[in-house]
């Protein structure tokens, strides 16, 4: 049998079985993943969608230390039920400053994509400091500590917004100088909080979905 | 292949394996500790005392990184240098380096978790190590690779062995995943912003996710069954033929699959029904491979009511079995949109974990660690214990997640007469108790088999020395693997 013949090479020699195994599993991503990486559409943001503040970056950062998405998902499917809950399904351009992206892949918690303006800054302070005292039968953590500690306690918030500038945010020099000023006073909370009001309201609650 | 006479003084170098299963078997059940802690956080919220390091969002990453990388990772380097050197009649190639991947891997691990504690979080799923650290395991693994392919470079049979093949595929496909998803931009020695945004770092990662799945914890521990099955049946491989379609068709399609992952979200549509229409096919491959696995037993079964250790291994293929099916099941875009986002994944992924990967391992190591020490095992009946005790767990635990999983969704879709939805999203969360104490007991039945292997094994091991093997003289085409 041929096809023996050739396993026989390929099972015989170390160098051929490395590089059967390298081109074999590599076929798939470079036919469906590698197009998507050059894929204009997707990395071209819808109108409305900005940079985050520094205060809303700092906030996302913060939600990516805590693990939020390991329970909060951000993605609303194009389903009705999901839509009726949510708010207007999730498109692809809403997500151009997200890195690492935050869709998430299980809601233990509910989807977060469009929570941006329907709580009010206090109700979501005092859900953070203990989710029961707002939502009595939940079972999401209590993050006390993030009232008492500075929003930028790291101190490098302005090498955050270059190293997002470097992969093409548009921050300009003076948003990158302004930004530890921007964070002056502010705590770890408020930034989760401002990054909170700031989801997915690049696509209006009263738009059609 | 012509034989030739083993005149030198050569041994396998198996103390390092000794030392990856122990440190394998301490991970299993420090992660699996932290499993049960968290099952816990998720009925009485507070058990995280207010404390950062304690709260569900670090830990969850703890135990999902200390199964995969510390338990799991640990147990493949150590099967595949036992196993590479007795398929190639060598002892293994730089054992220095052999020594230093252990090592240095085992103070990644280590040092990975205390920074998952500390909140250094890349926020990819199974990736969430920070970039000093993703340097670090890309170095390690390669070290790794030089051992085993140099092993294999050098060896004394002429034919591969297909478990070296399975184990290979999880050292480069891994190698090719992690270097892929892990281009990000540094910021700080704790903080990094990855290459790719929204929709394209999705699809990267779970390009990654997925496959890290295939190439390591179902290639990789399949490696594993093609070596310690037929030994510990006394059994050849069941088809050589169908092990090889198997392998590449696997090797192939499993690559594809990723975009399941991500049905009915924001990226292309093509790719989401491509990812689909791979996952229905890569359960051809899968089942073969199962079916070559039984079928190798099938004239051994007797060997099941005295042989613990095959036991767990048979037990395993069975579960493989079931979660390759499930797996490609909920990646069907109708039935996607049920289980998408619930418990049912994190039940797949137990199926998987427990079922599979730990009871494959289990049954390996049961096999193994007597034979590394010369010792007889500490005790068969503790053993059985494990047995039952695993099997218990794993059912109970797969029941709950079915259960809470299937009821998420359905009532999250359900709408009334007037298309308004049924039920909020806080009735149905308040509906899970029940479900979740159902598996922080399983997951507590599952602990406490993994803890009387861990006492059984360490007693088996306690004051032996690993036995010096050395290679058999003669190299031939008959020669036993």
């Amino acid at each position: 049998m041929s096809g023996l013949g050739l396993h026989k090479k390929l099972e015989e020699h170390t160098g051929l079985l490395i590089f059967g195994i390298l081109f074999v599993s590599s076929i798939g991503g470079l036919v469906q993943v590698l197009p998507s990486l050059f894929q204009e559409s997707l990395q071209t943001a819808t109108e409305n969608t900005t940079v985050y503040s520094p205060l809303e970056l700092m906030g996302r950062d913060i939600y990516v230390r805590e693990g939020c998405s390991v329970c909060h998902s951000q993605q609303i499917r194009p389903l009705l039920a999901e839509v009726e809950r949510y708010g207007p399904y999730s498109r692809a351009g809403e997500f151009v400053y997200d890195r690492p992206f935050l869709w998430g892949s299980k809601r233990t918690g509910p989807d977060l994509h469009r929570i941006g303006g329907k709580y009010s800054d206090e109700w979501h302070r005092l859900h953070m400091i203990n989710p029961r005292d707002v939502v009595p039968r939940s079972i999401m953590p209590a993050y006390p500590w993030l009232a008492e500690r500075e929003a930028n306690g790291s101190g490098d918030i302005d090498k955050r917004l270059s190293a997002l500038r470097k992969l093409g945010h548009p921050y300009s020099d003076e948003d990158i100088a302004n930004a530890g000023a921007a964070l002056e006073g502010k705590t770890e909370l408020d930034a989760v909080v401002a990054y909170l009001q700031k989801l997915g309201t690049a696509y209006g609650h009263g738009d059609t979905p | 292949m012509v034989s030739e006479e083993n005149t030198t003084t050569e041994y396998y170098h198996d103390r390092v394996v000794t030392t990856l299963v122990m440190c394998s078997i301490a991970w299993a059940v420090a992660a699996m500790a932290v499993g049960v802690y968290v099952a816990a956080e998720l009925v009485w919220p507070s058990l995280d005392f207010g404390q950062p390091w304690l709260s569900f969002g670090r830990l969850r990453p703890l135990h999902t990184n200390g199964i995969v990388f510390g338990f799991g990772v640990s147990a493949l380097m150590g099967t595949a240098f036992y196993s590479v050197q007795r398929t190639c009649h060598i002892p293994l190639f730089l054992p220095k380096l052999a020594w230093f991947t252990a090592i240095a891997w085992q103070l990644g691990v280590l040092l990975g978790g205390l920074s998952l504690l500390a909140g250094m979080n890349a926020g990819k799923e199974y990736a969430e190590l920070e970039w000093p650290f993703d340097i670090a395991i890309a170095v390690v693994w390669v070290c790794f690779a030089i051992v085993f392919f140099g092993t294999i470079a050098r060896r004394r049979i002429k034919p591969i062995y297909v478990s070296n093949w399975f184990y290979g595929g999880l050292i480069i496909v891994i190698a090719m995943l992690h270097i892929g998803n892990s281009l990000a931009i540094p910021v700080t020695l704790f903080k990094s912003y990855t290459l790719f945004a929204g929709a394209q770092d999705a699809i990267l990662q779970w390009w990654y996710g997925h496959n890290a799945v295939g190439f390591l914890l179902t290639g990789g521990f399949l490696g594993m069954m093609y070596y310690f099955l037929p030994k510990q049946a006394e059994r050849p491989i069941w088809s050589y033929r169908l092990s090889i379609v198997a392998f590449w068709a696997f090797t192939y399609s499993y690559i594809w699959a990723g975009p399941h992952h991500l049905h009915f979200n924001a990226i292309p549509d093509w790719v989401q029904s491509l990812g689909m229409v791979m996952s229905l096919i890569l359960l051809a491959p899968s089942w073969a491979t199962m079916i070559n696995g039984i079928m190798t037993v099938s004239s051994a079964w007797e060997k099941l009511r005295t042989d613990p250790a095959l036991k767990f291994i048979v037990l395993s293929l069975a579960f493989y079995g079931l979660a390759t099916f499930e797996g490609p099941m909920m990646a069907i875009k109708s039935v996607n949109i049920v289980s998408h986002f619930t418990d049912w994944t994190i039940g797949h992924v137990h199926s998987g974990a427990l079922g599979w990967n730990a009871l494959i391992t289990f049954g390996t190591f049961y096999f193994l660690v007597p034979r590394l020490v010369g010792k007889e095992l500490h005790s068969v009946k503790l053993a059985n214990i494990h047995f039952w005790l695993a099997l218990a767990g794993t059912m109970l635990y797969v029941l709950a997640m079915w259960g809470a999983g299937v009821s998420q969704g359905l009532l999250w879709l359900s709408l009334d007469e007037i298309g308004e939805l049924r039920y909020s999203f806080r009735d149905i969360m308040a509906s899970m108790p029940p479900y979740y104490l159902l598996r922080l007991f399983a997951g507590l039945i599952f602990l406490g088999g993994t803890v009387l292997m861990a006492f059984n094994l360490f007693k088996t091991i306690a004051g032996a020395k690993t036995v010096q093997v050395r290679p058999p003289a003669v190299h031939g085409a008959g020669a036993s693997l």
